[in-house]
């Protein structure tokens, strides 16, 4: 939104574990992120479909690497290999 | 509208014509998802109708974005919403009464407080929500048009706010 906004974008849905276990890995790893939180029924995530191509949450676009994912587990192993000793 | 004198607020410290609008950050709510902005943000790309009302519920709400809507003034300008309702209240609004606004979620009211236009709500105990406001911002967030509540309710001219927007 603004020019000085974060490369990573996280959406994320409010309590959603499998969300908040990334964030977790963000934070370790001291990576600047923006949230976008997006609609608890899974039928109306469309933007997320858009970008991801799946409707699922958590989903990551990493303007850094040109990377979008989704699937917790997936992204974890993403951030660990690509920040490797960040923070 | 009514044949007896409607119950008037007091007095407000809105910042006035000419003053530059503080800046504020808040989840601002699209059709899709929101995220946090600043006011700023938005009048870096241009100026920006704020529109602070009651929360989405309540009549005045749909009074007011409806009547901006009819006349397209979110077609002309960015204009934005303020008010206590969650992300949630405010994504059904925007969708059901089909406005072409984003809204910030300011549940604390803080914003109405660094405005001064904070609006204590008479039996509902621990909710303080805003004063009904419009103010026109331009790209560096000075106020070139404002309206504030002075009734309850009270509701702006609708032909003036477009007229102003029309003025930019």
């Amino acid at each position: 939104m603004s020019d000085d906004q974060p490369a990573i974008t996280l959406y994320r849905l409010q309590a959603c574990p499998f969300c908040e276990r990334v964030v977790r890995v963000l934070e370790e790893k001291g990576l600047n992120y923006q949230s976008r939180f997006v609609e608890p029924m899974h039928s109306d995530r469309d933007v997320v479909k858009r970008i991801s191509g799946k409707r699922t949450v958590p989903a990551i676009v990493d303007e850094n690497t040109g990377v979008t994912m989704s699937e917790s587990a997936n992204i974890v192993e993403y951030l660990e290999n690509s920040y490797e000793g960040a923070a | 509208m009514v044949d007896f004198e409607v119950v008037e607020l007091p007095d407000h410290d809105a910042p006035a014509v000419g003053d530059t609008a503080p800046d504020f950050t808040r989840p601002l709510v699209e059709d899709e998802y929101w995220e946090d902005a600043s006011l700023s943000d938005l009048t870096d790309d241009g100026p920006v109708l704020l529109v602070f009302h009651t929360m989405d519920g309540a009549f005045p709400a749909t009074y007011i974005w409806n009547n901006l809507r009819d006349r397209g003034v979110p077609d002309d300008v960015q204009a934005v919403g303020v008010s206590i309702s969650s992300p949630y209240e405010h994504k059904t609004f925007l969708a059901e009464r089909e406005v072409d606004a984003r809204f910030f979620s300011d549940p604390a009211a803080g914003i109405a407080t660094e405005y001064g236009i904070e609006n204590d709500l008479d039996d509902m105990a621990g909710i303080t929500e805003h004063r009904p406001a419009v103010f026109l911002l331009d790209e560096s967030r000075e106020i070139q048009y404002r309206w504030v509540a002075e009734a309850w309710p009270d509701f702006p001219d609708y032909d003036d706010v477009a007229a102003a927007v029309s003025d930019l």
